[in-house]
């Protein structure tokens, strides 16, 4: 079943085309990763999926609605966006910020239910903060910060997640803690995740699906051993590389060197 | 902003014990300004008197101090400390700007403008300045945002605009001194901003505005904690975040313009209340709003109290005292960050 999908979507920004009348499926339950180099559109694609920039052409459609036309707490209430390194009020507590991922749920008055409570609880255990609930946010270490921004995004309940590069600026374990978390939730809990990521071994270990995109259209899209080969890297970023597989059939890509630019 | 000084308890509980000492320290001290500045002046009145005079007694000398001069003005003050205070609060945190206050999105200058025109050039109309003040207020406020507008709302277009806009107008007033310079007085007073000769009628104007900015802006606490997320988180968690900027910049347009309309160009209270309050009770808005509101109450009264007791017999605009106190106060913020 398709939960997200975007036809013939065009963003230009002055004058400059981004996004070239892109079309894109998301199935109920994928884990999908978006790559490609700087430029290419990446997170300007993730941003008109989640709204934060409206499309010159072509429609977002969530559940078979189209995007433009539903409220925003609507859409919240299905759909959770981490946009790039987000930054939050330096006094807020852990508690604090995961507490506001239920607002899309809150009526006008801002009522807290306990069942808000229960969320807040459960998101703040499955990200491994319960400990942490009490500290200030801007005390914590990069990785655990992300951590509170997921378990935000948790607390609201949805059914699909939209992440813009969650590990940039993080260590190789911080990193790797935020990847296993995300397909944690994908599987246990069959939620639709949609990610940017810069590191291609990452979007070939944890993803369904890849989509590499060169200047603002899809280059290729599939599984990771379809579309992650030395042909793509070379044609997309440029390098030459070896590809392996890792102990459960995952593409591990290892660079060999710059493509040389025929002149 | 903020060091982690602000909160060197840790733990939740401590949190809310600490939030709730500070309310009721501002509460103290708002009930403290109100008091002294019912009590004191030329004639100094005990607490006693004051309710004798409130309640019971309805000739002598003291009823007409409290009821007719005394009472009105405190209140008045009071509530230009909540509209003020609050419109800060709310323009910082739409802003996302610590600088923001009422200056900032026109309020000062269109108000400016409106009551010198009618002070200098039609001194007979008076009574006219207030409603012309607000009027002035609120174009300026419309013209900068109008200007600001470009499919959307950046704060940071808004600022710029509103430096313009305000610059454009202060020159208009600075022209109209000039030219007029015998009829200065009345009108360089209400620029500075003063409580003096408020009375009932302009109690009148103001309580509507801070009844219903005031229950407005605490009903939009919420969204405000969002909007301090930043745009995109704050959609993704289902806020409208356009409409959500544009209603509550007209509430502190609403609460700011019936203040300055009232008072004149009272400075810095917009912008000192909520940094204080910031300090103390941290930036979520449910708490900061009304604890700005109350201190601004504490605030204003106690300024305007200094301002009628220091130079007494003489009278000085109570904008003086209050920027002669905020400037070094701001200073120490500033200090305080670095």
């Amino acid at each position: 079943m398709t939960i997200m999908k975007a036809e013939n979507l065009s963003i230009e920004f002055s004058g400059k085309t981004v996004l070239k009348s892109l079309t894109i499926a998301v199935e109920k339950g994928q884990m999908i990763s978006i790559i490609g180099p700087n430029g290419s559109g990446k997170s300007t694609l993730l941003k008109a999926l989640s709204r934060n920039l409206k499309p010159d052409q072509g429609t977002v459609y969530l559940d078979g609605n189209n995007l433009a036309e539903l409220s925003a707490k609507v859409i919240a209430r299905k759909m959770a966006v981490l946009p790039q390194s987000p930054e939050a009020p330096k006094d807020l507590t852990v508690r604090d910020l995961v507490e506001y991922g239920r607002y899309p749920h809150q009526n006008w008055w801002q009522a807290r239910s306990t069942h808000d409570d229960q969320c807040v609880d459960w998101a703040l255990v499955q990200t491994g903060l319960a400990e942490m609930a009490d500290r200030i946010v801007s005390t914590l270490s990069g990785g655990e910060r992300q951590r509170v921004w997921i378990a935000m995004a948790l607390a609201q309940k949805p059914e699909i997640l939209l992440l813009d590069e969650p590990t940039t600026y993080l260590d190789i374990c911080h990193q790797l803690e935020i990847m296993e978390l995300l397909a944690e939730f994908n599987q246990k809990h069959t939620m639709t995740v949609v990610l940017v990521l810069h590191d291609i071994n990452h979007a070939a270990r944890y993803s369904d699906c890849v989509v590499i995109l060169q200047q603002g259209e899809i280059f290729a899209i599939g599984t990771p051993q379809e579309v992650i080969t030395p042909h793509t890297l070379r044609a997309v970023f440029g390098v030459e590389s070896e590809i392996r597989m890792d102990n459960v059939g995952r593409p591990v890509v290892l660079i060999t060197g710059l493509t040389k630019k025929r002149r | 902003m903020l060091s982690k000084k602000t909160f060197s308890c840790d733990g939740l509980r401590e949190r809310g014990a600490w939030r709730a000492f500070v309310l009721v320290l501002f509460t103290l001290l708002a009930l403290g300004g109100i008091i002294l500045s019912l009590t004191k002046g030329a004639l100094d009145i005990s607490v006693h008197d004051i309710i004798t005079a409130i309640f019971s007694d309805n000739s002598g000398a003291n009823r007409q101090v409290i009821w007719n001069i005394r009472l009105p003005r405190t209140l008045v003050g009071a509530l230009v400390g909540i509209n003020l205070a609050l419109a800060g609060a709310i323009l910082q945190g739409v802003m996302k700007n610590p600088l923001a206050d009422p200056h900032i999105i026109g309020i000062s200058s269109g108000a400016g403008l409106a009551g010198v025109t009618i002070m200098i050039l039609f001194p007979h109309k008076e009574y006219l300045v207030t409603p012309i003040a607000f009027v002035g207020a609120m174009l300026s406020a419309l013209f900068i945002y109008i200007l600001a507008w470009k499919g959307g709302i950046r704060p940071i277009r808004i600022i710029l605009a509103g430096v313009a806009v305000s610059a454009f107008l202060n020159s208009g007033i600075s022209a109209l001194m000039v030219f007029y310079s015998d009829r200065v007085h009345g009108a360089l007073m209400w620029m500075v901003g003063g409580l003096s000769a408020r009375s009932w009628p302009h109690l009148d104007i103001i309580l509507p505005y801070t009844i219903v900015g005031g229950i407005l802006a605490l009903l939009g606490a919420g969204r405000l904690n969002l909007l301090n997320l930043g745009d995109d988180m704050a959609r993704g968690l289902g806020l409208n975040v356009e409409v959500s900027r544009i209603t509550m910049t007209a509430v502190a347009a609403l609460l700011a313009a019936s203040a300055v309309s009232v008072v004149g160009l009272l400075g810095f209270v917009g912008l000192i209340v909520p940094h204080a309050a910031r300090l103390l009770v941290g930036s979520d808005y449910r708490y900061l709003l009304p604890a700005s509101a109350i201190l601004g109450v504490g605030v204003v009264t106690l300024s305007d109290t200094l301002a009628r007791v220091a130079f007494s017999p003489i009278e000085i605009p109570v904008g003086i005292i209050m920027a002669f106190v905020g400037a070094p106060f701001f200073l120490y913020l500033l200090r305080r960050d670095a």
